[in-house]
């Protein structure tokens, strides 16, 4: 655990009664989601309310010749049914590009396609009618004639110049580009005495949220305001974003957020059908609900990670890394989504590589194109599997080219544990790192020496077991160098609003948001253990843009580092004015006294002074007993926003062990370690579950999960029986160590964890399953690993 | 086959008498209808096991059956099993070890969970990942619900014995 930091001159946090920070505690509410009692979007229902389906194309690309809807609105419960050109009158278009993501450039994006569509699954018209089966009965008599157009699907060939381009305003299909030169990578590279070059193919996947996304919209012409219900992780982005193109003032648009059935980056973002979904709210004046079926899910959640990425190594005979240079290329979809844009992978892609490790000489380039299919953006981690696996991998093959330990030429590489504050290559400020404290606990944790010798025994019986390791380091607490800087109207900073109420217990509203990582457990800590109350009594509201502060939500793990942090401050605001209170009541001074166990307390002996309950009687029901000139203020608030760094990274290490089946190509995992650290840890339990979570979500990556899709841009797996996810029998135990660094930069010293895992998970099986077939000199640098993959590198199929 | 059918049959104990559209499934019957909405819909296509129920006590998707097929049967959903408290030490042991996170598997989970240890009282780790296998958590990463199954498992057999 982390070194506890004084909050007064005589208890330090971890010392009080109500110290929950550190400690593994359930959390709140619970019961509500065990007990089948959650409301999420999906559960809702409003009078008059109208169900939405969209009329969907099946081409990648093609002109919308004519749309014929006569039949359809004969059929029974059918509402309306609007196209594209009709509802542009009511929504603007909107353009996916940052202006800190220089030349970045992208199309017009309206809501439901107008004259061209541009990839499978890309909405055409809607049908709202009175309920979701009607709907769908009536789009089944839509009539859409298509005059097909070439589509460009291939990322290799979509910047050839005879190719189609997508977007002939544009120029081209490149979207985005970036170069990084630091160092002297030519000359590092001549100074090799080994160098080793591969390409990394990353397959297409996506987050398979098990509730598919949804969303309520409800305008109320009478009052001029739309209420939306969304399970999103930013409401206050989604309240901008819907202002601004329906043309309404913030003010007038409410988001409420519910419960969450999954997110991971998959709702942080705007789709076009929900923004289709609030402008026919706005048309037909009544509430419209829009739950998108699994196979819509495949096709207009975002998708991620389709990168094929050159990577380089030099390396010298006693192990020391000269150099990385990678050439990244990845396809986009036709649009760059919005508002976050989908160039922030590949440039989180070339951020990272080679983050862990000393040496300054790094060259890159990525490359972001334009393609007709689905769109790709911003999931959970982004951009650290594609940069651990590339770093991972390159690392480990420059180990086997020179006969080193795989421990070995990392312990002689990463960045000393001393060597902070310093700067990675790419030019990543990093303030406290722990590189070989986490190696070195890995290491214990696996029993590194005993497991490579059960490895070589099984491997006489030609049983293939391998080891991965690899060191990451994870970009959380994201300041404005994010998003704010580049023009986007997503905030950086988040705030807490606390208040005492007329019973001594706490209410607190806080602008990050809950999709099941617990933010209402690590804000109800957080204040429990800085105002002295049990958590039982702090009650925590989240998600609704007309009932808490401002703020960012929860994604780019923030919400413990920034939301967290300000939950403290405020905490030890309304602290001190319960104090001033209380020593005024008391005929005492706030320096004599202290909150514990719900009740005002001598600081010296602790003596139960006056219960907060009994102090908010007299404050709201008797303030004409306090001494003249008090005026108490049993509310307080306060943001937060990192200034000094523009991320708080951490960094971790994990392994895997497992065993490959070279005869079918089955790959068995066996156990995973994970060393990280996220700085002070709020709660041990949740942290290892977030760890735990992410790794899962990795492991998918790695072994199964891949976006298919043929020649003419058509997605054929869009379902869960053809797109495998990892299951419990497939899933090993996963063993979560920790080292803390907190950051200096909050009094908290949080850094986020609910990405380190899924950073690192597919490099250390990859690592793995190259390490147990190293005895048929065959390496694989492509994921997922299947039993196809496996055997057709083994040359057996 | 567009007419509505009449059904009548147990959901968590009370009887139920509804006109049904022979196409409605009973996730949707259950949802829209009675507003049960503690099982959830999360692919509609026998997959994914969010819609886990009951039915005369064999755990079915309620995705793939109809509601027309209910007729005359006993429906047991999360509702009902959370209000007879018949599943109190699963769920206490899901809050204490944290075996759900966004809780949209929870339901399913849960139903599966209890069917696994009604069949059997002492399960390998393995056998738990093995029953569970056909119920998708995106979340947790499996490991805190195999800890929570066997966790009750262990405390029901010390409450037998």
């Amino acid at each position: 655990m982390t070194a506890p930091k004084p909050i007064t001159d005589g208890l330090s946090l971890l010392d009080r009664p109500n110290s929950y920070i550190g400690k593994t505690v359930p959390r709140p509410n619970l019961d509500r989601l065990l007990q089948g009692r959650g409301l999420y979007v999906s559960d809702m229902e409003l009078p008059r309310m109208g169900h939405v389906v969209f009329l969907r194309s099946p081409h990648a690309h093609a002109k919308i010749v004519a749309i014929d809807i006569a039949a359809a609105k004969l059929k029974p419960g059918v509402i309306a049914i609007v196209t594209g050109q009709e509802l542009a009158a009511v929504i603007t278009p909107w353009v996916g590009v940052l202006s800190h993501l220089k030349g970045l450039k992208s199309a017009p994006q309206h809501a439901i396609a107008v004259d061209r569509v541009c990839w499978q699954g890309e909405a055409v018209a809607a049908v709202v009618a009175t309920s979701r089966a009607l709907a769908e009965d009536a789009i089944d008599v839509v009539f859409v004639e298509y005059q097909e157009l070439d589509a460009v699907t291939d990322m290799r060939a979509a910047l050839e110049p005879e190719m189609t381009v997508i977007h002939p305003s544009l120029g081209d299909n490149l979207a985005f580009e970036r170069v990084h030169d630091a160092g002297a990578v030519d000359t590092a590279f001549a100074a090799s005495d080994e160098i080793v070059e591969t390409e990394f193919v990353f397959g297409r996947h996506t987050g398979v949220t098990l509730e598919p996304r949804a969303v309520v919209a409800d305008w109320n012409a009478a009052e001029a305001r739309l209420t939306i219900y969304q399970g999103t992780q930013a409401p206050h982005m989604v309240q901008n974003i819907a202002a601004l193109h329906l043309g309404l003032e913030e003010r007038q648009v409410r988001v409420v957020c519910k419960d969450v059935g999954g997110s991971f980056g998959i709702k942080v973002h705007i789709y076009a059908d929900e923004m289709a979904t609030y402008a026919l709210s706005r048309l037909l004046r009544r509430p419209v609900k829009f739950v998108a079926d699994r196979l819509e899910s495949f096709n207009t959640d975002i998708h991620a990670r389709d990168h094929r990425c050159k990577g380089r190594i030099g390396v010298t005979r006693d192990g020391t890394i000269t150099a990385f240079e990678i050439d990244d290329l990845t396809g986009i979809g036709p649009y760059s989504m919005y508002p976050r844009t989908s160039a922030i992978e590949a440039n989180q892609v070339v951020n990272l590589v080679g983050g862990p490790y000393v040496t300054k000489n790094y060259r890159a380039r990525a490359r972001v194109v334009f393609q007709n299919k689905n769109v790709m953006c911003q999931y959970r981690a982004v951009g650290h599997p594609i940069a651990c696996s590339v770093t991972e991998g390159l690392v480990d093959l420059a180990a086997a080219k020179i006969g080193m330990d795989s421990i070995e030429i990392r312990r002689r590489n990463l960045v000393p544990d001393d060597a902070y504050p310093c700067a990675s290559a790419s030019g990543l400020k990093f303030e406290q790192l722990s590189h070989h404290a986490s190696l070195t606990k890995l290491v214990e944790m696996m029993n590194y020496e005993s497991l490579r010798a059960e490895q070589a025994a099984l491997r006489d019986q030609s049983i293939y077991r391998g080891i991965g390791i690899a060191s990451f380091i994870e970009v959380t607490n994201p300041s404005a160098a994010f998003y704010g800087v580049g023009g986007a109207k997503i905030s950086s900073q988040d705030g807490v609003a606390i208040r005492l109420d007329a019973q001594g217990a706490v209410i607190c509203q806080t602008s990050i948001t809950e999709q099941g990582q617990g933010s209402e457990s690590l804000t109800a800590q957080i204040v429990g253990s800085v105002l002295g109350v049990s958590m039982e009594r702090v009650r925590v509201i989240l998600g609704d843009t007309d009932n808490t502060p401002y703020g960012g939500g929860t994604w780019a793990s923030r919400g413990a580092g920034i939301g967290g942090e300000a939950a403290l401050q405020a905490a030890k605001i309304l602290r001190k004015n319960i104090l001033d209170v209380a020593a005024a009541i008391l005929q005492s001074t706030p320096a004599e006294l202290d909150i514990a166990d719900n009740a005002v307390v001598n600081i010296g002996d602790g003596a139960p002074r006056i219960e907060l309950r009994e102090l908010a009687r007299i404050v709201y029901f008797r303030p004409d007993t306090l001494p003249p000139g008090i005026q108490p203020e049993l509310m307080a608030t306060r943001h937060f926003v990192p200034r000094e760094y523009p991320f708080a990274f951490t960094n971790g290490v994990q392994a895997s062990w497992l065993e490959v089946d070279t005869a079918t190509g089955f790959v068995k995992l066996l156990k995973h370690w994970v060393v990280e650290d996220c700085g002070t840890i709020i709660n041990p339990q949740l942290v290892d579950e977030q760890i735990r979570g992410g790794v899962v979500q990795g492991l998918g990556a790695a072994l199964f999960e891949k976006c298919v899709y043929d020649d003419h841009g058509q997605l054929t797996n869009a379902n869960m029986a053809d797109y495998l996810v990892p299951m419990s029998g497939e899933m090993p135990d996963i063993d979560v160590g920790h080292v803390v660094s907190p950051t200096e930069e909050s009094e908290l010293g949080a850094k986020g964890a609910g990405e380190a895992g899924t950073a690192g998970a597919a490099a250390a099986v990859a690592n793995a399953v190259n390490d147990a077939l190293s005895p048929f000199g065959t390496v694989i640098t492509e994921i997922p690993l299947t039993p196809q993959v496996i055997l057709t590198a083994l040359g057996r199929i | 086959m567009t007419v509505p059918m009449p059904i009548s049959l147990h959901i968590n104990g009370e009887r139920v008498d509804a006109l049904v559209l022979p196409r409605q499934n009973l996730a949707d019957f259950l949802r829209e209808h009675l507003h049960l909405t503690g099982t959830h819909v999360g692919c509609e296509h026998g997959v994914c096991g969010a819609c886990t129920v009951r039915v005369n006590d064999e755990i079915v998707r309620a995705c793939l059956m109809l509601a027309v097929q209910t007729h005359g049967t006993s429906v047991q959903t999360i509702e009902g099993l959370s209000d007879s408290g018949e599943v109190a030490d699963l769920q206490a042991a899901f809050r204490e070890r944290n075996a759900l996170q966004c809780g949209y598997c929870t339901p399913g989970m849960l139903m599966s969970a209890q069917d696994l240890l009604k069949q059997q009282p002492e399960p390998s780790r393995d056998q738990i990942r093995e029953h569970l296998s056909g119920n998708y958590c995106r979340c947790t990463g499996y490991q805190a619900i195999v800890d929570a199954v066997e966790m009750t498992a262990r405390s029901r057999r010390v409450r037998q014995q």
